[in-house]
């Protein structure tokens, strides 16, 4: 583009100003953190001797890794993300997508509003939602329990179906959110092709389905990756949950395997362990969500 | 026409129904906020009872000294002041990569893009660890600064910037003679007026929602921005329910001014997230 600076001086000396404070910075939060958690996994604290004199770092190599990857704890961890992952994800995006869809399609009414009210609740920041659905699921003041508990039905939200209502708290945090971006992206699509596929006989659901949902393929690509990626994350609305609910366990996600190993147990090496491996893991799927993102 | 009429109703009550799921829980805080404790639990969830608003806000007011303000103000200095600050870092960053070229720029990139995608909770234990080898455990500093560094800021900076400043204009600057940081501060940065805004309010809203990271740096309670603190509250319920009525009246008062910030600044969230859509 600017060809005429890059190979001036003062070009070099302004990328160099303008680029540093950003990477210094990187440098020091994200790798720096990520290289000494490294270090630190191969360590393990032991006390040494009969149990006098305090506790001496031994190098165990990949010992923190294999003990952490054995703990039966950890691996709950993964199978409950992977489970909140099958329910959560096809939901949120599916609905997000259908509701983009019938915003799109020509015969809502009161657009902005739409747009506005399912937004809302991606501005209350996650531990307040948790909050508020924690009180919307316990029995004694939930509106939503007294209800189903007049139709009959008893739903325990916090005992065995927590899940489901973590499910729905991330739902109800992200669906609006994705919905925009599609919609915006839907918008983006000319007019033409669309009305020449209805010139073709194409009713409108056969448009949405077949023209306009492969022509917004990019931004749901994209927001699956994010959606992995926060899935794997999952800390905040369990840890609201996790003092009232007897369906969770304070070592029910990975992030709270390692907060719990680090803050409950202090065992800075393991907990090191599990944080790395819970970023190398980030790393492989959203290699493998934008690898099959881009081949089919 | 009838049919047409049929499915018109019919999307309709969908995006209705979908905007009552999403406003609900929202319009029960709004009600359950103004009422006492035992009436919380006696009357039914969308019902107005006797006004207890007033009391309820001064509980929260007197709870601790006053805390919650304090814990309202940390919010807004780490959330106001690191997106203000980090904004304007990704911005100039956004913008070098944009309008110049340099070798191994798009390698470079790529490490921007991988910050996008490692999570932040998965950095948040190992910055611990570091921060407290370093001492600084505890501090403001242990949250302000992590905070500052948005990689997901830098791409849409990018991005904007390829819109929002063209190259003649950068050009024209640089023939009259400024150089190239004055071109950048006085020509290319008003220009990106509208992408700063953008990147401060997804900023903004990532720094207000972070919980996890004050949650393992930070033990003194004064410090405490209003997520943690609000957590910290709730964990008293159990042995003290009179904690559940501060709990619903300080949720309230931390999202009504988001809420507010949000519908009034419509434009530039909109602006960022057709960019991240679009690309």
């Amino acid at each position: 583009m600017s060809s005429s600076t890059q190979r001036s001086k003062g070009g070099r000396w302004a990328v160099l100003l303008l680029t540093a404070p950003f990477f210094v910075l990187f440098a020091a939060v994200v790798i720096a953190p990520l290289g000494y958690a490294l270090w630190l996994s191969l360590f393990s604290e032991q006390s040494s001797g009969l149990g006098f004199g305090g506790t001496e770092s031994v190098f165990t190599g990949l010992g923190n890794y294999l003990t952490t990857l054995a703990d039966q704890a950890f691996r709950d961890g993964f199978a409950i993300v992977a489970l909140y992952a099958a329910l959560y994800i096809p939901l949120m995006l599916g609905g997000a997508l259908a509701l983009a869809l019938l915003l799109d399609s020509g015969i809502a009414i009161l657009r902005r509003f739409f747009q506005l009210a399912l937004f809302m609740p991606h501005v209350v920041p996650g531990v307040i939602a948790g909050l508020i659905w924690l009180y919307l699921y316990l029995p004694g003041i939930s509106p939503i329990v007294s209800a189903l508990r007049d139709g009959g039905i008893e739903w325990d939200f916090l005992g065995d179906h927590v899940l489901g209502s973590v499910v729905n708290v991330a739902v109800w945090e992200w669906i609006g959110y994705n919905m925009i971006i599609f919609f915006a992206a839907l918008q983006a699509i000319p007019r033409e092709v669309l009305e020449a596929a209805t010139m073709d006989g194409a009713g409108p659901i056969r448009v949405a389905l077949r023209v306009k949902l492969p022509l917004i393929r990019g931004a749901v690509i994209t927001a699956l990756l994010f959606t992995v990626i926060g899935s794997l994350q999952l800390f905040n609305e369990p840890m609201v949950m996790d003092g009232v609910s007897n369906g969770i366990v304070s070592t029910w996600t990975p992030n709270m395997y390692s907060y719990a190993e680090a803050f409950g147990k202090n065992d800075i090496g393991q907990a090191a362990a599990a944080s790395v491996l819970l970023a190398v893991l980030a790393a492989v799927l959203s290699y493998f969500v934008t690898k099959w993102g881009n081949k089919k | 026409m009838t049919s047409r009429l049929v499915s018109k109703g019919a999307v309709n009550v969908f995006l209705l129904i979908a905007a009552v799921y999403t406003l609900l829980p929202l319009t029960w805080l709004l009600f359950a906020s103004t009422k006492s404790l035992s009436d919380l639990y006696s009357t039914p969830g969308f019902a107005l009872s006797d006004l207890n608003l007033g009391a309820n806000l001064s509980a929260v007011a007197a709870e601790g000294d006053g805390i919650f303000f304090r814990w309202y103000v940390n919010s807004l200095l780490y959330a106001g002041g690191g997106a203000a600050l980090g904004a304007l870092i990704s911005v100039a960053c956004g913008y070098a990569f944009d309008k110049y070229d340099w070798r191994g720029k798009e390698r470079l990139f790529g490490l921007v893009l991988l910050g996008v995608l490692v999570p932040t909770t998965a950095t948040a234990i190992p910055l611990y660890l570091l921060v407290s080898k370093v001492g600084l455990v505890n501090s403001f500093w242990s949250v302000f600064i992590p905070a500052l560094v948005h990689p997901f800021g830098v791409y849409l900076a990018r991005v904007l910037s390829t819109g929002y400043v063209p190259g003649e204009v950068l050009e024209a600057a640089r023939s009259d003679g400024a150089g190239e940081i004055r071109t950048f501060v006085s020509v290319a940065l008003p220009m990106l007026r509208a992408a700063y805004v953008t990147i401060f309010l997804f900023q903004f809203t990532g720094i207000w929602n972070n919980f996890f990271l004050p949650l393992v740096m930070l033990s003194d309670q004064h410090l405490f921005p209003l997520s943690l603190g609000l957590y910290s509250w709730n964990t008293q319920v159990t042995a003290f329910p009179e904690y559940s009525t501060l709990v619903i009246t300080g949720s309230l008062l931390s999202v009504v001014p988001l809420l507010l910030v949000f519908v009034f600044l419509q434009r530039f969230w909109r602006a960022g997230m057709t960019a991240g859509s679009v690309k």
